[in-house]
């Protein structure tokens, strides 16, 4: 008995994957059905669904990069501290000392791929016509990963707590100010403001609930990183769930009908 | 002179010569294809030649950038072509102008710049153009940004992308002009995940985890100094993606371009499945089926999101001036704005002069042209269209779909507006009320 055969007859292994490897058309189906990540997948699919030149196979890759964000995201944290004192210095350890430096390269070229890949996606989604019923649905969905998607790549800015983080986070928090009725100094605003109660100010407004302060300061960077580390990925894993088990229910790739 | 290029270093050349090699490699295999294709020599050279030739000179000027030195370097742009492109290019109205003319030839030229010889040519004329353009140094300066690099690379994966889904558009819309089946009917059997797709996506997975490893070796994460408060970049922008938002601030207040309309963009895409009521096209490439949905999208997004982003992070320099490509961002550049209200037009034309004073009345009478047109815009203007051109639209959509509908084409409609009159009455605001922060 070779090596590989006693590992794969062990009781361990057998434990594991419940079937033979899947080298004959039973146990290739068996595997899609008992595998916890694979039957996310159909057993079978038409053929010019997956085909690459169709799908561009853009959701995936976006799917695929929010996991590579996600894993060097944690290894970030480890060496992460999001205060004033902190920040800055330990992104440039990261760059000039850490030995696992080069995950921060990774993650931030990875944020803006992902940006990439969600628009690419948007993109086919709506050249072969896919948003239309059955998935009208799944679209919106997608709107809102797509939002989110940017909400991460933003919020995620801001942590390296440099000159580019800190100005670039001001001119888009910058906007909130000037929400209608919300911002201090958006149109309309004043209605909220009237017979001496001052109810927007620009400790109260759009901006401070963005920001935590009236600027860019140390609770804003503990707000953003809350909302990159922990919420927002909640929200999106949450919502990518609930994409993928619609595009099966909605039956699958789009097809010509 | 004693040293002509002083900006183009050792390693600058030494990059180049592999971006050469590189589109060298590209044009050998076109080569071969090429070759093959020209089958028997029947009358003439055969085609492979003319590329055979090109290739050649590519792999000639890779070995040159690799062997010579900086100094006295023969391949690059000219002042003379640069001082001229920059002059006569730089600025905001040619270039919204060359992305619309863009647009159209996109659409109505699809036949032809889709064939895989003529996008090929287009493909390297492009990359040439940036390789040449690489060797000046402001240009490098901006484009060579660890940040923007991903947005060049952007570009060209959106150009292919755009090729393939037009070049499948182009040809079913012929199979069903001939009434053949459409490509993706063809050859259509079911076949298991297990191999057929677990494989490809482990593939891509492998692939995509190198790319990411060796982009992060080549390229470092930008760090600048440590945030100030105090000492405020010029120009400060925004993250890259929001440079289309950040660049409609020049037409529009923090309150349109921040909130409103960025919002009406994000509400527009979720009632896109609603209003579309068109049936064909659904989960094949199509153009002629569905020719005003895919026009319009492709309107919001090359040129109003896409072009407005590389405008905002490439050409916009200090105090977000517009910039050529080759030109150094001077941060003393002044622009002359002088830009005029409606209301100034309409009460100064009459020869009355700004109605005066603080009070409600005043600032509506004052501002009276301007909101009559906006609310008509907005409000009459639908009716209108449903009545008139839309009305089929109308039939098919009913009241509620078609406001929407027609609405949203409106709000679409008010950038490209409003760059128009700006740069054709140096118009400032449609409607001006400082004193509300109500500014359209
Ligand atoms: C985090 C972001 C997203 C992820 C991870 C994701 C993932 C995926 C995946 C893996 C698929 C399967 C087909 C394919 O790969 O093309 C898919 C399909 C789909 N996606 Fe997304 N997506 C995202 C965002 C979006 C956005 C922004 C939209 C549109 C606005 C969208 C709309 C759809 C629709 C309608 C389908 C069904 C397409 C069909 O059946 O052909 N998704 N998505």
């Amino acid at each position: 008995m070779s090596v590989g055969e006693y590992i794969r007859n062990s009781q361990i292994w057998k434990s594991v994957f419940r079937h033979p490897a899947p080298t004959d058309r039973r146990n290739r189906v068996v595997v899609m059905l008992t595998n916890f990540f694979l039957h996310l997948h159909p057993v079978s699919i038409k053929q010019q669904g997956i085909a690459l030149s169709y799908t561009w196979c853009m959701g995936g890759i976006t799917f695929f990069l929010f996991l590579v964000e996600a894993i060097t995201g944690v290894l970030l944290m480890f060496y992460y501290r999001p205060t004033l004192e902190w920040a800055f210095y330990d992104i440039q350890a990261l760059r000039d000392v850490q030995t696992l430096g080069i995950m921060r390269e990774i993650h931030r070229w990875g944020a803006h791929a992902m940006v990439i890949t969600v628009w690419l996606h948007m993109y086919r989604v709506f050249l072969t016509g896919s948003y239309k019923p059955p998935r009208e649905f799944n679209w919106v969905i997608g709107v809102l990963l797509l939002v989110l998607t940017l909400l991460l790549s933003f919020t995620g800015y801001l942590l390296p707590w440099d000159q580019l983080a800190i100005w670039a986070i001001t001119v888009g928090s910058n906007m909130a100010k000037a929400t209608p009725f919300l911002g201090v100094e958006g149109p309309g605003f004043q209605v909220f403001n009237t017979s001496g109660y001052e109810l927007i100010t620009n400790a109260s407004d759009a901006k401070f609930l963005l920001l935590g302060g009236r600027f860019v300061g140390e609770a804003t960077l503990n707000r953003f990183y809350i909302l990159h580390c922990v919420a927002i990925p909640i929200v999106v894993s949450g919502l990518t769930a609930i994409h993928f088990w619609r595009i099966r229910k909605d039956g699958g790739i789009s097809q010509p009908l | 002179m004693l040293n002509a290029h002083p900006d183009l270093t050792s390693s600058v050349l030494i990059g180049l010569g592999w971006y050469y090699l590189l589109l060298f490699l590209m044009n050998f295999v076109w080569t071969i294809r090429s070759y093959r294709e020209d089958g028997e020599y029947a009358n003439g050279l055969p085609r492979a030649t003319g590329w055979a030739t090109y290739s050649s000179i590519l792999m000639m000027m890779s070995a040159y950038h690799f062997t010579y030195p900086p100094e006295g370097f023969l391949i690059s742009l000219p002042e003379a072509f640069k001082a001229p492109f920059d002059r006569y290019f730089s600025n905001p109205v040619l270039y919204f102008f060359l992305t619309i003319v863009g647009l159209w030839a996109l659409i109505a030229l699809r036949e032809w710049w889709t064939k895989p010889k003529v996008s090929f040519v287009l493909l390297n004329a492009s990359l040439l153009f940036m390789g040449l353009s690489l060797t000046d140094f402001d240009f490098r300066q901006i484009v060579g940004k660890p940040d923007n690099v991903p947005i060049v690379a952007m570009l060209f994966i959106l150009a292919f992308c755009t090729w393939i889904s037009f070049r499948r558009a182009v040809d079913n819309d012929r199979r069903i002009a001939e009434g053949r089946p459409l490509f993706e009917q063809e050859d259509n059997e079911k076949v298991l995940v297990w191999p057929d797709l677990v494989y490809t996506e482990l593939i891509c997975m492998v692939v995509l985890t190198a790319v990411l490893i060796f982009w992060g070796i080549a390229l470092k994460a930008p760090l600048e100094e440590p945030g100030s408060s105090v000492k405020t970049p010029n120009p400060s922008k925004a993250p890259w993606y929001f440079l289309g938002l950040q660049e409609m601030l020049v037409y529009f207040d923090p309150w349109l371009a921040g909130v409103v309309l960025p919002s009406i963009i994000l509400g527009g895409l979720m009632a896109v499945p609603y209003i579309d009521f068109n049936k064909l096209g659904n989960g094949y490439y199509t153009f002629k089926q569905r020719s005003f949905a895919i026009t319009t999208f492709l309107f919001g997004f090359l040129p109003l999101w896409v072009a407005l982003i590389v405008l905002g992070t490439f050409l916009r320099g200090p105090n977000w001036n517009f910039f050529g490509i080759y030109e150094y961002w001077d941060v003393h550049k002044v622009e002359a704005a002088n830009n005029i209200n409606l209301s100034e037009f309409f009460w100064n034309g009459l020869g009355k002069g700004l109605p005066k004073g603080s009070g409600l009345n005043t600032i509506l009478l004052r501002e009276a042209p301007g909101i009559l047109l906006i609310l008509g815009y907005f409000m009459v203007l639908p009716p209108i269209l449903g009545i008139s051109v839309l009305r089929t639209y109308f039939v098919r959509m009913g009241v509620l779909r078609f406001l929407v509908f027609s609405n949203l084409i409106l709000w679409m409609a008010i950038l490209p507006i409003k760059m128009l009159l700006r740069w054709a009455f140096s118009l400032k605001y449609i409607v001006g009320i400082p004193e509300w922060f109500f500014n359209i």
